[in-house]
């Protein structure tokens, strides 16, 4: 989560869902949190039973509207804007925590002369290389920084691997101006970065008439400040955008000012959609990534050195110049007793990134034939990814493909009884791919762990056993892992060093041979290699070999024998400390070193949660403090001082080498240093902030005939288009379709229009309509409901259309896959695509079936007949 | 004895539906079918044999000033109706199997294999919460769970809950915190709350109450329930009186003939 990440230094929600009962007001956004997270969202409504004002600005009135205490409709896409203006607000009306401002965020610090922002280039920042089509980040560091070598800059990356703030800057040299009145001071740039996001503007761009942005701004600013906090709540309303991460940076900025981070009430919640989503990025199922968010090697950039990769992604100063400790650990984990000094630990036989290995990357190259085999785990692409038509196509381009699911989900289906079947675009004899369907255990059937929206680990015991040959995915991968090695032990090759020195010891238990999901916890909590004592967390870790650790985040979840701290339940205080584990060391609330002033006192009784004790001379409070226990306020580095020493005792952020929360991010985003209001990339207006600029410069289409896009605006698709979620279904809906009880509540596909557009296409209610983007064309039932309204801006009528992605051509309920409207582009720092605000059309009746829905699709999307 | 309630809080609820499904998953209860209804989110319709819990969505227009739920622009109320285990339970008193018994906790029970399928509760409740499942021929309705609270725990429904909109114990005290809630909510600005509780109705109170924005009867909460055995007593009496009448006529008719 770079948007995050680059901003505060952790790419993880920054509080948790508990502590938004401290909050003063929530601020939900980007999310339906009452339709997608209900369980968290009692925590809103508790807090609304308190006295906070819940503000929800959606484009759909839907279920957490209706809890909320203001909710505008907004147009979809237009996020930045309206962020973008609550920022101007604080800054014109100086409603900024200017004590937190000037000491915990990068306010006061100088740019250099030639950093010029949107508003000097016209929606482009310097350093923009139209011929590779990206940026080149030298101007925008801080002033007197040296400058370092970023591998990262160089294309293929994904921007996961480089939220560590110090990948292209010493950031930790600098220049300031605590009076802010320095033009160059990022005070300053970030006031004329967004002096055009008027009121007006909102008006014109968003559809939210001024008094209610104004009531919006008055409840955010007075529920802020020294006594009183705001949080802001986010979900993949915000993320699936071509520019997603900077509406999401826009929102670190506007906290930033407000001083809400690190304290009780404030921050931001990053909601994620699934069980394991935030673990899957800690010990990642990404390709740009190594557990805890360290660098994926790149082919020819990273050199084939241990050292040079270290040097290269190590800064000097802050928490992250602890890399080496956590490599090394990670490559003893991994080779055990093969990684030695001598072989760099192992370093080279770890994969390099060659290209975009993100799914929306391979899956293209899927559909051109570059490749043979794929694992579908855990995931239905068939119904869930975008441009699914493309997808499940693509999937018959594979010689083989396992999938392991609970049921016969579409993904494993797509040969027999896809659309593309039924249109005649596929032939099942034709189909080539060997498809295999191993059937997995569900989540009671397993021991394991989650790790959920807050960073929160919980590990869950098995109740029974899983039926038949169902098995967990541990015991897949393991056992696949162990013929593997077993393979190659008996013909030898030089390819497969890495797979022969990979340690592979898990105790397999029990009939089955379930492997011990307790010694991998062990594993990933670390350990030192001499005597395999588990350590008790991360700061024991070294760089010589001595220690293995398989995810130094997660260090200190086992730290002991017998003691698995993920799978307590004894929660002691309203910060949920004795319930699981949360990364890093348990702590509850990030960066919570800002909860105190300078001094080390807290900034009011009300809101205090961490402090100086200054007798006995460490932090204490109520969560763990996210600083160095006896690190005193006043200590100030010495110049010769490297890592967390380097770092004053007033400096919360300490992952960043300046160890201060990001309003400006020198270093790690490759579509500029601040946000800023582009439309997406199929849009009904152009952008009137920067006419030359429609788009975020370094988004990407990946436009081909299979993937068109509409123009903006287009006349053919005069609808902005948002797919979501329901309460009742799981994403792609292979655990929720196939369940009667679950099925019976939401049984078919619907489109939400308002009843004005509805009676412009003389629609009637649950009557079924056709719903085409340039990819491709469905049907379902109208769900005309006033929770729609249509946008005035600027005397033009804006029409939004609502789609929920459940339903799939298998299961107890079936329906058309909103996904097939979906277009696959690439935001540029996460390679995720824009769902949220497409371009549509809608016409009453039904889609053609058979060669007359090719013929349809065809003149829609202008392909579509068999080659 | 315990006597226990739930408190239905449709200003707390989300309408994620967890209590019908806790409920259909506790209780075995088939499906409702796959039938897309149209009506806002709901797609179960409504209380019956196989929807023992239903959330109801009711979607109106802007109310200004009437405090939270986005008023100025739209309101979307949503409400879980359950069985209301009447202290005059119209169900019970038609039973003519004694397959509907009153339990210890005060709940109204109906054991389904007892049950000949008559359906004399289905029209004798006041409520519309009592029907016949056709393919089984017996009638089947909410248990108040009485298998969890003999265990001592609090019924499916209430437990599942995320927003503790469904609240659950002893009647009187829970009907304090009701009265308390609705206090609350009035100087919160929610003007227009009412606890629903038809105590001085001829079902003579309920195990269920409900506080509602707005007209309860929004929520298929009948203003005024009756159990229809208040008219037993006029029913008989206009039966003893047509009986009298017609035997006198009859009598009259024989002592006219008497004349003749």
């Amino acid at each position: 989560m770079p948007g995050l990440g680059t901003s505060f230094g952790r790419g993880g929600a920054t509080t948790s869902q508990q502590d938004l009962i401290n909050s003063d007001a929530i601020l939900i956004m980007g999310s339906s949190m009452a339709e997608n997270h209900p369980v968290g969202f009692q925590w809103v409504v508790e807090a609304r039973e308190r006295g906070a004002k819940i503000i929800h600005i959606d484009p759909r009135f839907n279920r957490t509207s209706a809890m909320a205490d203001i909710w505008t409709p907004i147009r979809a896409g237009s996020d930045i804007v309206l962020i973008g203006a609550l920022i101007r607000y604080v800054l014109e009306n100086e409603r900024d925590f200017r004590e937190y401002v000037l000491h915990y965020t990068n306010a006061s610090i100088l740019l250099r002369d030639d950093f010029k922002d949107t508003e000097d280039l016209d929606g482009l920042f310097s350093g923009w290389n139209a011929e590779k089509n990206q940026y080149e980040t030298d101007s925008w560091a801080y002033r007197g920084a040296r400058l370092k070598h970023d591998v990262a800059e160089r294309g293929k990356s994904g921007g996961h691997a480089h939220d560590r703030g110090g990948e292209k800057l010493h950031a930790n040299e600098y220049e300031q101006d605590l009076t802010l009145q320095n033009p160059h001071c990022v005070y300053q740039v970030l006031k004329r970065h967004f002096a055009r996001y008027t009121p007006e503007m909102v008006e014109s761009a968003c559809g939210i008439p001024k008094d209610v942005f104004h009531k919006i701004a008055e409840t955010l600013c007075s529920a802020s400040g020294p006594d009183k906090t705001a949080a802001v709540c986010y979900a993949v309303g915000w993320t699936q955008h071509s520019k997603g991460v900077q509406i999401i940076r826009s929102a670190a900025i506007l906290q930033l000012l407000l001083g809400n981070i690190g304290r009780p009430g404030g921050g931001i919640l990053a909601l994620r959609g699934h069980a394991s989503i935030q673990g899957s990025t800690d010990i990642p199922t990404l390709y740009d990534i190594l557990p805890g968010y360290l660098p994926m090697p790149y082919f020819e950039e990273d050199s084939d050195s241990l050292k040079e990769y270290i040097e290269t992604h190590q800064p000097k100063a802050g928490w992250w110049h602890n890399l080496d400790k956590y490599t090394v650990s990670l490559l003893k984990a991994y080779y055990g007793e093969n990684a030695t000094e001598e072989n760099q630990f192992g370093f080279n036989w770890l994969p390099r990134v060659t290209g975009d290995h993100s799914h929306l990357g391979y899956w293209i190259d899927m559909a051109d034939g570059k490749m043979e085999g794929l694992f579908v785990m855990g995931q239905n692409p068939a119904v869930g990814a975008p441009n699914s038509r493309l997808e499940r196509k693509a999937l018959s381009n594979l010689k083989w493909l396992v999938v392991r699911d609970m049921v016969e989900t579409e993904t494993a289906s797509f040969w027999l009884d896809s659309p593309e079947i039924e249109r005649g675009e596929l032939r099942t004899e034709e189909i080539e791919t060997e498809v295999f369907l191993f059937p997995a255990a569900g989540h009671v059937e397993k021991s394991g762990c989650f790790t959920n929206t807050q960073r929160l680990n919980q590990f869950h015991v098995k109740a029974i056993d899983p039926p038949e040959d169902a098995r967990s995915e541990t015991w897949f991968m393991y056992h696949l892992g162990r013929r593997l090695k077993e393979k190659s032990k008996a013909h030898p090759s030089p390819d497969n060093v890495a797979l022969d020195a990979l340690t592979w010891d898990y105790s397999a238990e029990g009939a089955i041979g379930e492997p011990n999901v307790e010694e991998v916890l062990q594993e990933i909590n670390g350990y030192t290699v001499a005597d395999r004592k588990l350590v008790s967390g991360y700061k024991e870790l070294k760089a010589d070999g001595s220690t293995a650790c398989g995810c130094w985040i997660y260090s200190g979840i086992f730290p002991k024998p017998g003691e698995n701290l993920a799978r307590k339940r004894e929660p002691k205080d309203f910060l949920g400390h004795g319930w699981g584990f949360a990364w890093p060391s348990d702590r509850r609330i990030l960066y919570n070193r800002a909860s105190a002033r300078p001094n080390g006192t807290p900034w009011s009784e009300r809101k205090k949660l961490v402090w100086w004790d200054a007798e006995r001379k460490e932090w204490t409070g109520y969560d763990v403090p996210d600083f160095t226990r006896t690190k005193a306020p006043d200590y100030r580095p010495k110049k010769t001082a490297k890592g967390d020493d380097a770092l004053a005792g007033d400096k919360p952020f300490i992952m960043h080498p300046e160890g201060m929360g990001r309003l400006f991010v020198p270093s790690g985003l490759k579509d500029g240093p601040l946000p800023t209001q582009y439309e997406p990339l199929e849009s009904p207006l152009r952008n009137e902030l920067y006419p030359a600029r429609q788009n975020d410069p370094a988004a990407k289409k990946l436009e081909r005939s299979d993937n068109t896009y509409a123009n903006s605006p287009d006349k053919r698709f005069p609808y902005v288009l948002s797919t979501y979620r329901l309460t009742e279904h799981h994403t792609a809906g292979g655990m929720t379709r196939y369940l009667s009880h679950l099925a019976e509540l939401q049984p078919e596909m619907f489109c939400e229009i308002s009843p004005q557009l509805a009676a412009d296409l003389e629609i009637t209610h649950g009557e079924w309509v056709t719903i085409s983007t340039a990819r491709g064309i469905i049907e379902a039932r109208a769900q005309v409901t006033a929770r729609i309204k249509p946008l005035r801006l600027d005397g033009q009528t804006i029409h939004q259309v609502g789609l929920p992605y459940h339903w799939g051509y298998k299961g107890l309920v079936k329906g058309d896959s909103a996904n097939d409207l979906v277009a696959i582009s690439q935001e540029p720092n996460v390679r995720i695509m824009e769902t949220k605000a497409l371009l549509c059309n809608v016409r009453p009746g039904r889609r053609e079936r058979g060669e007359q829905g090719l013929a349809e699709l065809a003149e829609i999307t202008g392909e579509g007949r068999r080659a | 004895m315990s006597t226990t309630a739930f408190l239905t809080d449709s200003t707390l609820c989300i309408g994620c539906k967890a209590c019908e499904v806790a409920c259909k998953e506790w209780n075995q209860v088939e499906g409702d079918g796959f039938e897309w209804k149209g009506f806002s989110y709901d797609n179960t319709g409504a209380l019956g044999h196989s929807t023992w819990r239903h959330v109801k969505f009711v979607e109106a227009g802007a109310l200004p000033g009437r405090g939270g739920n986005s008023p100025d622009a739209f309101t979307w109320g949503m409400l879980s109706d359950v069985c209301k285990h009447c202290e005059n339970a119209g169900c019970l008193e038609a039973c003519p199997t004694g397959a509907l018994v009153r339990t210890e906790f005060g709940g109204v029970y109906l054991q389904d294999d007892i049950c000949n399928g008559c359906a004399y509760c289905v029209v004798t409740c006041p409520f519309g919460v009592v029907e016949r499942n056709p393919d089984k021929g017996r009638a089947f309705k909410c248990t108040f769970c009485y298998d969890r609270q003999k265990e001592g725990l609090q019924p499916a429904c209430a437990t599942a809950c995320p927003t503790e909109s469904i609240k659950f114990g002893e009647i009187e005290p829970l009907r304090e915190r009701a009265r308390a809630r609705l206090k609350k909510l009035r100087e919160d600005g929610f003007g227009d709350v009412h606890l629903y509780d038809p105590t001085e109705s001829s079902v003579g109170g309920v195990h269920a109450f409900f506080i509602t924005r707005g007209d309860p009867s929004a929520y298929n909460l009948p203003p005024e329930p009756e159990v229809p055995t208040v008219y037993l007593r006029k029913g008989w009496i206009s039966a003893g009186i047509a009986a009298a009448v017609m035997l006198a006529g009859t009598l009259l008719a024989f002592a006219g003939s008497d004349k003749r």
